[in-house]
């Protein structure tokens, strides 16, 4: 099948070389300023080269527009930054493909938490598919896991390390006595916490990704107004001693109460041997369901290659479900 | 509560069936063969949750079994929850913030442990609650976080393993 990917950061780019070898042919790319479009095929090797060289992965004054309109492409990969108040540019590209019948496959997580319920409507009617696996704790099989491995099951509660940055950082904080600035600037060192750290340290990152799990697999229909939100910027290194003289840490934790239709973002005294509790950049969802009890995810959450695993996944089960000439 | 039973076959099933049958939720039993008596009883410690208005029912059904009832040790705060507290606790008034967990009359602050590094920095305390039940230690935190709310204190309450 062919792919039109829309974002060539480091998501895109690591996509692009695990694709190599699978079967799906790659024939656009574009980037914030540039794009590429082949129907036969990119040279893959030679857009990474040009990127690198020039930070450029096309030619300038092309752009997804373009591609949309090629109509090169069996799926549209969109995996350009998120923005998460309106969802937008991706938004519309997104809506564009869907309509022109085109599977979409994302890990954007603005499209998929402002407008999932009309995007997947769209979907339906045009008997195609969007695949976002990659929106909610990166590797972590989560959506699956819950749509498929877990099906019939009741989701009572969903509890989830679903921040690499404020978890590294608060297991800095606990193993080694950091301040909360000196392990953030650690994070920052490190290439884990953004310029910017204010989305993910005040929680809205992880608020986002509840949103998402809340209304796509627990039937739920919430905003991000809806999360109650608390980040983890003024935690004192004297309250993890007291949590850790109890046996316990602290950690960001998102929770989804469905039966309560209570969603919430904050951090949480957490006993040190709860299967949450990861160290690093680590994720984790601990779901408890009423057939099959407590289940525990755990993997990495961020990351190029753990991101091209989760897209890949949904690529692979698009082309079972509808690729027949394969 | 500390129960005597003749130490025959099935005594200590039934001597077990009131407090179930009263609405009782046994929380351990004891039952120690070596503590028989020269009467030829045997002691049992049972640990139970039940409203107190009832307890006097179970003592009467238990008699009636021919089962004594030697003590009965009463805590009337069973559930307990510790959080952590962060912010300018000393200067938003803590006695308040006690109190107003103190006058609900089935929750109250059972301990406070207090750190302060240094003047004009926030301090973090980790305050420990006990409510008669469930229900109510939910309704204490709810209360805190109101509290901790107007007082712009960051409260970090605890997660349970299953819920």
């Amino acid at each position: 099948m062919r792919l039109a990917i829309i974002g060539f950061g480091a998501v895109g780019q690591g996509l692009a070389r695990a694709l190599v070898e699978t079967g799906f042919v790659i024939t656009a790319v574009a980037d914030s300023r540039s794009a590429a479009i082949n129907p036969d095929g990119l040279d893959i090797p030679e857009v990474l080269a040009r990127k690198e060289k020039t930070g450029l992965c096309g030619d300038t004054g092309v752009g997804s527009a373009d591609i949309l309109s090629s109509g090169a492409f069996d799926i549209l990969v969109e995996v350009s930054p998120t923005n998460a108040d309106t969802g937008e540019p991706a938004l519309s590209t997104i809506r564009s493909a869907l309509a022109m019948g085109k599977h979409v496959v994302t890990s954007n997580k603005g499209p998929i938490a402002c407008a999932y319920h009309e995007l997947k409507a769209l979907a339906d009617q045009k008997g195609v598919m969007i695949g976002y696996e990659a929106t909610v704790a990166g590797a972590v099989p989560i959506v699956s896991g819950l749509r498929q491995g877990l099906a019939g099951n009741t989701v009572q509660s969903l509890h989830g390390i679903l921040n690499g940055t404020c978890n590294y950082i608060l297991t800095r904080m606990r193993d080694e006595g950091l301040t909360y600035p000196q392990a953030l600037q650690e994070a920052r060192d490190l290439g884990y916490a953004e310029a910017d750290p204010t989305s993910d340290v005040k929680g809205i990152d992880a608020a986002i990704k509840l949103v998402i799990l809340a209304n796509t697999v627990l039937g739920m229909d919430v905003t991000l107004n809806d999360v109650a939100i608390t980040g983890i910027d003024s935690i004192t290194l004297e309250a993890l001693s007291l949590a850790e003289a109890e046996g316990a840490t602290i950690r960001l934790i998102g929770e989804i109460l469905p039966g309560k239709n209570q969603v919430r973002v904050s951090p949480r005294v957490i006993s040190l041997d709860h299967p949450l509790v990861v160290d690093g950049t680590l994720n984790a969802i601990s779901v408890c369901c009423d057939l099959a009890g407590q289940v525990t995810f755990i993997g990495k959450g961020a990351g190029p290659y753990p991101t091209a695993s989760a897209i890949l996944a949904d690529l692979n089960f698009i082309r079972d479900a509808y690729d027949r000439g394969a | 509560m500390k129960l005597e039973l003749k130490d025959t076959p099935g005594q200590l099933l039934g001597a077990l069936k009131p407090i179930s049958d009263i609405g009782g939720n046994i929380i351990t039993i004891i039952h120690q063969r070596d503590q028989t008596t020269s009467e030829n009883t045997l002691k049992v410690d049972v640990v139970l949750e039940l409203a107190e208005q009832k307890l006097d029912a179970l003592i009467e059904a238990l008699r009636e079994r021919g089962c004594g009832v030697v003590r009965i040790g009463k805590q009337r705060l069973l559930q307990k929850q510790s959080l952590i507290m962060i912010g300018h606790l000393m200067h938003t008034d803590l006695t308040d913030t006690v109190d107003r967990i103190d006058q609900t009359g089935f929750a109250e602050v059972s301990e406070l442990h207090m750190v302060m590094p240094a003047i004009d920095e926030p301090s973090t305390a980790k305050i420990t609650l006990r409510a008669v039940s469930p229900e109510e230690m939910l309704h204490a935190v709810r209360i805190l976080r109101e509290v901790a709310e107007q007082k712009d204190i960051l409260i970090l309450e605890p997660i349970g393993g299953m819920e």
